[in-house]
């Protein structure tokens, strides 16, 4: 069993490179038992979209 | 039309929307480059080449986001030039793979207890996210937690996320170690969330 410090490391790096399938085994198994991992997820999904918009220079309402 | 724009132009680049637009992307390029004069320089070739190049805006997409593409090629050229001018021994020095680095960021507070969340710093539900994305004052807290990460962090954090270079492209570049490159992101990120649900998605005003 891989602990919250472990999957938010492997959280972190699916988004630069593609996970093994262990990896994937892992987290997804810790990730069905603790609601912050899952939360943490989702935030990591935003703030990548957050930082799209900021290349883009899409930060304002009516752009 | 202005006497500014080119014959033909279908853009008025001595306009407010312009002007507006401009101080955007310095803000943008500040960030990145951490250098006024620099950014003045870059923000001033985008503006150059765009109008140069003014054919090659289709319309398809808002003339911001063309221009912020423009920009972004300009400051990713820059970056591949200076790369060395990020110090090499400065990210070198911080350790592969330890907490040690990660306990210096959130020194304030203990995080995890034995590799777990603890509850009161568990990360909570955010509440509608997409609506945050269209609020100003978003804008300016998500600025400021940048900026607010050390500086290694964020440097290499924006040119992932920023800049969208891959992680094998900044490795190189900075010549530091594959997973060193991800230590430093993964950091980077951990602040970053912390950062914006302490100063945004916790405000009670919203
Ligand atoms: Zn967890």
């Amino acid at each position: 069993m891989i602990n919250c410090k472990q999957a938010t490391r492997l959280m972190s790096e699916e988004l630069d490179r593609p996970l093994k399938w262990q990896e994937k085994a892992a987290l997804s198994t810790h990730n069905a038992m603790c609601v912050y991992c899952r939360n943490y997820r989702k935030h990591m999904a935003f703030m990548r979209e957050a930082a799209r918009r900021f290349r883009e220079g899409v930060t304002e309402q009516g752009d | 039309m202005s006497e500014h724009s080119p014959p033909g132009s279908r853009i008025d680049w001595s306009g407010p929307s312009i002007e507006s637009i401009r101080r955007d992307m310095l803000r943008f390029a500040q960030m990145q480059l951490r250098d006024a004069a620099t950014a003045e320089d870059m923000v001033q070739e985008a503006l150059v080449a765009a109008m140069n190049s003014e054919h090659g805006f289709a319309g398809r997409s808002a003339i911001k986001t063309w221009l912020f593409a423009i920009l972004r090629n300009k400051i990713v050229d820059h970056i591949r030039r200076n790369a060395r001018e990020i110090s090499r021994s400065d990210l070198a020095a911080q350790d592969e793979d330890g907490d040690d680095g990660m306990d210096a960021l959130f020194n304030r507070k203990m995080m995890w207890s034995s590799g777990y969340w603890n509850h009161e710093d568990g990360p909570a539900t955010w509440s509608n996210p997409d609506e945050v994305l269209s609020q100003k004052q978003f804008w300016t807290i998500f600025d400021a937690c940048v900026n607010h990460l050390p500086e290694k962090l964020a440097r290499i954090y924006m040119m992932r996320e920023m800049l969208e270079l891959e992680t094998d492209e900044i490795c190189r570049e900075l010549g530091i170690s594959k997973n060193n490159c991800w230590v430093i992101l993964h950091r980077a990120r951990l602040g970053l969330r912390e950062c914006l649900e302490d100063n945004w998605f916790k405000g009670a005003a919203r």
